[in-house]
């Protein structure tokens, strides 16, 4: 990290303060180093959802966990400039849409609404455990970004924006 | 021999009733969160003790995750400390212990943890639960004449090992569907009450320096 000593600036306070705690070596170093693991772990939960504890949900909640430790160690500003909310709010939608997106294809395929191995009818058995799993995608989607939203939300300190106060990310 | 799993769970119960207590005994409201977060770590090992990993798992990633750093996160917008009150509020007590009460009454009636006569491991789980494991090309087939003829009595053919995950997703895929809607339109209407907003357009009164009765900013980006 090319972080520029910071012994000029005085002490943060009030919308800096977040700023503060990445100032921190040891915090800053294992938040970095632990990040790509949640990450990972979250990805995994996901995808193994219909193999092992856990799935869309948990896995959503596990993802959003690491960028919410990312927004809490380097700042809610710096969250927002490394994943811009209009993207986050589309993911918000998508995975919602995907979900019923599934159900749609198998109710064209001729099923009925979310009956997954109609996509599929030769291997209706492999289709039925496929479309189990792409429906937790679309679950874990949905829920990393409601979940990334709702601290982005909260950590904000003022409502409104004031005029000539530059908009991080909106 | 008294069964150790049965010591542990007891053990465990005892520290959530005691975390329990202190969550809402305690007057700091910084202590009374991280108790919460305590109180549902606790509970994931009570969960997973009871081999129900699922719930385990979400129990340690919103209980203890994520409802945690919210609950701090609207810690900063408000008091540290918790005003003082009564110590114990009749009616509300009252109405716990009947509600407590009938809740035991109600267990009255379920049959004992781990009977293997019990109706649960009776019907549809012992099928369900001597499928095969894993996604592989042998299971059962559906493709005579139409896909739902020879659709053997396991709806999910052996490919998904994860009870929970086939009664979520497959099941109980509108509720799932539903839950899911939930999530996003509470996203949404997060974004339509707290998103910032610039002062001055429809709706958002303009502010001064002086209004807001601080020096003016002089940091300001």
């Amino acid at each position: 990290m090319s972080d520029a000593p910071k012994s000029a600036s005085p002490a943060p306070s009030g919308p800096d303060a977040g700023a503060q705690m990445s100032q921190q070596t040891l915090i800053r170093v294992v938040a970095k180093m632990t990040i790509p693991f949640i990450l990972a772990f979250g990805f995994y939960v996901i995808l193994h959802g219909e193999l092992g504890p856990g799935g869309g949900f948990q896995g959503g909640v596990i993802l959003a966990a690491a960028f919410i430790l990312y927004g809490l160690v380097f700042g809610a500003d710096e969250l927002r400039r490394r994943i811009p909310p209009p993207f986050i709010d589309a993911c918000m939608a998508l995975g919602a849409l995907f979900y019923a997106g599934v159900g749609l294809a198998s109710l064209l395929a001729g099923g009925n609404f979310l009956d997954y191995g109609m996509l599929a009818p030769e291997h209706a058995g492999d289709m039925e455990a496929k479309g189990m799993s792409l429906v937790e995608y679309g679950v874990g989607l949905t829920v990393a970004s409601v979940m990334v939203t709702i601290y982005l939300m909260i950590s904000e300190r003022r409502s409104t924006l004031r005029p000539g106060e530059k908009a991080q990310g909106l | 021999m008294i069964n150790p799993i049965l010591i542990l769970d007891m053990f465990l119960l005892l520290l959530v009733a005691a975390t329990a207590i202190a969550v809402i005994t305690v007057r700091s409201l910084l202590s009374a969160t991280v108790l919460a977060g305590i109180y549902s770590l606790l509970m994931a090992l009570v969960w997973t003790n009871m081999h129900a990993l699922d719930v385990a798992f979400t129990e340690a990633a919103v209980g203890a995750g994520i409802s945690t750093i919210l609950l701090l996160g609207a810690l900063v917008l408000t008091k540290r400390f918790a005003n003082r009150e009564a110590a114990i509020h009749p009616p509300a007590l009252a109405i716990c212990l009947v509600t407590g009460a009938l809740l035991i009454y109600g267990t009255f009636d379920m049959p004992t943890f781990g009977d293997p006569n019990a109706p649960i491991h009776q019907y549809r789980v012992p099928e369900m639960l001597d499928q095969e494991v894993g996604k592989h090309p042998s299971a059962a087939p559906r493709e005579q004449g139409h896909a739902h003829a020879g659709h053997p009595q396991d709806d999910f053919n052996g490919h998904v090992p994860n009870t929970v995950t086939s009664l979520l997703a497959a099941y109980r895929s509108y509720d799932t569907m539903f839950e899911t809607t939930v999530i996003f339109v509470a996203g949404i209407s997060l974004l339509l009450l707290l998103r910032r907003r610039r002062e001055g357009e429809d709706g958002v009164p303009a502010s001064s320096a002086e209004q807001r009765g601080e020096p003016r900013e002089g940091s300001q980006p």
